[in-house]
């Protein structure tokens, strides 16, 4: 059966999201593979603004609604769910990203479909689509097929490269209608900017950063003299910032800042995909950690596998030793 | 007084190295160390914060699986005035299972429903057919609200404000009416500490209540064809050497890109 293939266009305070473009690439691999066409599904007022650069997609689907202003993600379900029973795709590819956490669940869940969570590939095998979905941060992988269609899948960022599914064409609009409550039992009241910290880590050139595996507020402070003898500024995964053993204007990931340094070095940080979002752009990743098959290594470009308490002191001390033979 | 549910559950530690059981398609029980779910951690505690403020009860519920005793001991003496395990049901059920179960256990325990909060942790590390949250939500008729990092009552109004994180640090705030559900991140303060003995002391004095599981268990949906570990795609260069070693290493590496 040739069917649809959706990809649901991930846009974030009026920008289109790179991550739509990869799930765009991927999209387009499936589509073909099971002889179905590809369709960018674009909710919002003024959805059509934005559609010059999904020529990746055969055809556009607009939802345009006042209440699709912002990504409440109970009303972007409620939106899904009625579209999906008019033209029954076979998959709708959701870029997952913090925007869109809950709306394969809330959909799944509204229109009993499967629901495929964390998906890092997509490929057809035998005319079904098998996804490779991450388990337990990264340390296991399934190879998982959904027993019926519609299935929902979403799909973690880095799939393929952006540029593959950046395509400057405006595709072929068709417009689709739905009916959605004015009153939501959820009220969207506005959003709040981060309060500045003292650095700003999206303008520093060197990174040094830090996770779990720093163990103590107290071990901090090695990773801060490792920084000022750098030049660079501390920063920290979830964890660390959820102590409060680092203010929240530090935290790299999904959540948090993405940051493109000339230097990030990640210590004690396994590399699970919220936080990897956030910095794996950096032109030069080192990573330290104890556990040799920690994720952060496949992104890492150079790695070492150590107590990051016994390296960071004597890499300070060499850093030093360094600016004054100078 | 609010009534407030934390659904709790235990997911492998993956600080052990977690093995594929011979029949490929589950993890061997042997290799998996179970505990709480950080997100779970910071449910209830955001439940206690939130119980402290505005008075109320609050009740952990979780699936009765190894440690789940510990785990439910551990939040009476952290404050919980009560622990339910949901008991009898199949060993490693999906999420759609579990939220299935949970909605029945709600609805079958007594003095659980109507509850004013339901908290969740936010996602738990096992996932993979979805967030137990959001279908419990569904299957309850109730709002929810993820990536929750700040939660206020104002129980007259029978309302709450919830904020959410987004992207970059923003978030965004919602009023909610209640009852609603709650995917929580990160509490508004780091998970409490309890000393050990004030386990002991509540394993002593409390008592954990059992509800036993009913009804039919949900289809999956999904096919596990196989699990694996993820071939190292080794992209990084490994250095090895005692400590002074490497770091010299590093710093010619840092060096040669002009960044020393
Ligand atoms: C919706 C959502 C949003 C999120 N947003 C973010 C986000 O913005 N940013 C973020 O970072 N996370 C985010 N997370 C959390 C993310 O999933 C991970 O839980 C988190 O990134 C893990 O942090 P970590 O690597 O520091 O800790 P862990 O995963 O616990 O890793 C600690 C690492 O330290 C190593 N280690 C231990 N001791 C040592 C030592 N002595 N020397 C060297 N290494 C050592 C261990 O081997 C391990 O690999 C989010 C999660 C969700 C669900
Ligand atoms: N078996 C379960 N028992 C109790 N709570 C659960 C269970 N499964 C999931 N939850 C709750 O839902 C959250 C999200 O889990 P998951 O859907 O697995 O990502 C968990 O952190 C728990 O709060």
């Amino acid at each position: 059966m040739a069917g649809e293939i959706w990809v649901l266009v991930e846009q974030w305070r009026g920008r289109i999201s790179d991550i739509t473009y990869e799930v765009l690439a991927l999209g387009r691999e499936v589509a073909e593979a099971l002889a179905g066409s590809l369709q960018a599904v674009v909710l919002g007022p003024g959805a059509g603004e934005s559609i010059f650069s999904l020529g990746a997609a055969d055809g556009a689907l607009m939802v345009e609604h006042s209440a699709l202003a912002e990504p409440v993600p109970e009303v972007y379900a409620l939106a899904l769910a009625q579209i999906i029973p008019q033209r029954q795709p076979q998959a709708l590819l959701i870029p997952q990203t913090n925007v869109t956490m809950e709306l394969g669940p809330l959909l799944a869940a509204r229109l009993a479909v499967p629901f495929l969570n964390s998906c890092r590939d997509v490929q057809v095998t035998d005319g079904r689509p098998v996804a490779r979905c991450i388990l337990y941060g990264g340390k296991v992988e399934a190879s998982v097929t959904p027993q019926s269609a519609p299935a929902v899948f979403g799909i973690l960022p880095g799939v393929r490269p952006p540029e593959q599914g950046r395509v400057e064409r405006a595709p072929a609009v068709r417009a689709l209608s739905v009916d959605l409550p004015t009153e939501f039992p959820l009220r969207f009241r506005g959003y709040t900017e981060l309060e500045a910290g003292d650095v700003d880590i999206t303008r520093e050139n060197v990174l040094v950063a830090v996770g779990r595996g720093i163990q103590r507020p107290e071990n901090v402070a090695l990773a801060e003299e490792l920084a000022a003898a750098l030049g660079g500024a501390v920063c920290g995964s979830r964890p660390v910032i959820d102590q409060r053993w680092l203010p929240p204007s530090r935290q790299v990931g999904t959540s948090g800042m993405i940051v493109k340094p000339q230097l990030y070095l990640a210590l004690g940080i396994s590399g699970a995909p919220e936080h990897a979002q956030g910095m794996k752009e950096a032109a030069l990743i080192v990573a330290i950690n104890t556990d040799p098959r920690a994720p952060i290594f496949d992104i890492a470009h150079y790695g070492v596998v150590g107590d990051l308490l016994e390296i960071v002191p004597a890499m300070t001390t060499r850093v030093k030793q360094g600016k004054q033979a100078a | 007084m609010l009534n407030i549910l934390v659904l709790v559950k235990l997911v492998p530690d993956t600080v052990e190295e977690l093995e594929i059981a011979p029949d490929g398609r589950s993890l061997d029980p042997a290799s998996v160390r179970l505990i709480l779910s950080e997100r779970d951690e910071h449910a209830l505690e955001q439940g206690l914060l939130l119980k402290e403020r505005y008075g109320g009860t609050l009740t952990v519920i979780a699936l009765d699986v190894p440690e789940v005793d510990d785990v439910l001991f551990t939040a009476l003496a952290k404050g919980a005035d009560r622990a339910v395990k949901i008991t009898g049901m199949e060993p490693g059920p999906s999420t759609w299972t579990a939220a299935g179960l949970a909605a029945r256990t709600l609805a079958a325990g007594p003095g659980l429903l109507p509850a004013d909060l339901i908290l969740t942790g936010v996602q738990a590390i096992d996932d993979l057919d979805g967030q137990a949250g959001p279908i419990l939500a569904r299957l309850l008729e109730l709002p929810y609200v993820g990536i929750t990092c700040r939660v206020e009552v104002d129980p007259g109004a029978r309302s709450a404000v919830v904020v959410r994180e987004y992207v970059g640090g923003v978030t965004g705030t919602f009023e909610v009416s209640l009852p609603v559900v709650l995917g929580v991140q990160s509490a508004e303060k780091p998970p409490r500490y309890v000393p050990v003995a004030k386990v002991r002391a509540a394993m002593k004095s409390q008592r954990l209540e059992s509800v036993p599981a009913s009804g039919e268990s949900a289809v999956m949906r999904v096919e596990i064809l196989q699990l694996m570990k993820p071939e190292a795609t080794g992209r990084a260069v490994m250095l090895d050497g005692a400590p002074e070693e490497v770091a010299a290493q590093l710093c010619d590496v840092l060096a040669a890109r002009g960044l020393l």
